[in-house]
């Protein structure tokens, strides 16, 4: 004998008070005025070999900080731009960093870049950094960084192509004092660098 | 989320409890049987307890074609909007008679078409009277 009970529950599978406070940006490229950038966050995390990648190391250039994971679709279709941003940019100092915040980490990472062939960075995020970014509840979420390590734009959820690349280019030509020099204004400041490579 | 209201489940029988589920408009969860290896089940699993989990039945998944402006469509195989999963559970006839709760987890992940929510396990619990 079967007993069918219905049960009056509704579980609300959703997060109201995630998606209310979305800062939802508008779909066009915006960079932040050079007086209101802050810093980002440094992080010290691993790609798959084990080596330790940080965004320190990359001060001077122009960085595109991926938050991502394999089981988000969105984030799928930004994968093929990013490649042809890292093809096409990455001799004018600029890089696209993925990290990845999938739970299975390297196990179910591997597989996925070894179908997709990214040519670009990606290390496994952190609880830490995560919090230090805002906590990433939403993927994707991308930060635009410039060549001096402070965040120049920032999108949360799939936003075009267009929009990236107008941002990357708009920083990438921008002039600036620290792209020669790994992030180091010399001692004796800009100009007896300048004086130096002459 | 409200609290379920008890429910009576006779020993020595099956009984079936239905979890209805309500999505946020817009938003869909990846079905139980995802057209994509990485997408992220969803799935509804019972602890042990007095009664036996025997089963859990999903709905009929809805495939859908989402596309994010300026990409390619991609088919998925989600569940939206309102949505039952059904669970069995066996009542021993021995089971003890009283009340007594049954502790589950729901794992889902959560999309709409530009952006996912992390995965989220959700507990869930049954207030049961075994009666005779």
């Amino acid at each position: 004998m079967t007993m069918k009970k219905s049960l009056t529950w509704i579980a609300r599978v959703s997060a109201v008070a995630l998606i209310a406070s979305c800062a939802f940006i508008p779909d066009e490229a915006h960079l932040y005025p050079e007086k209101e950038r802050k810093t980002a966050p440094d992080f010290s995390l691993k790609d798959g070999d084990g080596k330790v990648v940080k965004l320190s190391d990359y001060r001077g250039k122009v960085v595109l900080v991926n938050f991502w994971a394999t089981w988000c679709g969105p984030c799928q279709e930004e994968l093929p731009w990013f490649k042809t941003f890292q093809h096409d940019y990455k001799d004018r100092n600029f890089t696209v960093l993925g990290l990845s915040v999938d739970d299975d980490g390297w196990k179910a990472i591997k597989p996925f870049l070894a179908k997709n062939d990214l040519n670009y960075p990606v290390v496994l995020a952190d609880d830490h950094t995560e919090m230090l970014y805002g906590n990433v509840e939403n993927l994707p979420t991308n930060f635009v960084i410039d060549a001096q390590g402070r965040i120049a734009s920032h999108h949360i959820g799939l936003v075009s192509k267009k929009t990236y690349r107008e941002e990357i280019l708009g920083l990438l030509e921008t002039p600036t004092h620290v792209s020669q020099t790994n992030g180091r204004v010399p001692a004796n400041g800009l100009l007896a660098f300048l004086r130096t490579t002459r | 989320m409200t609290p379920p209201p008890p429910f009576k489940a006779k020993a020595g029988t099956t009984v079936e409890a239905r979890l209805p589920i309500e999505m946020q408009a817009g938003y869909h969860v990846n079905s139980n049987m995802p057209l994509d290896q990485y997408l992220i089940p969803l799935r509804l699993t019972w602890d042990k307890g007095v009664l036996e989990p025997v089963g859990v039945e999903f709905p009929k998944p809805v495939v859908e074609k989402y596309q994010a402006p300026g990409t390619p469509a991609t088919t998925i195989s989600v569940f939206t909007g309102k949505f039952e999963v059904v669970s069995k559970f066996k009542v021993p006839a021995d089971a003890k008679q009283g009340p007594t709760t049954i502790t589950g987890k729901l794992r889902y992940q959560a999309c709409n078409n530009v952006m996912c929510l992390q995965p989220k396990n959700l507990d869930v619990a049954l207030q049961v009277d075994v009666i005779r």
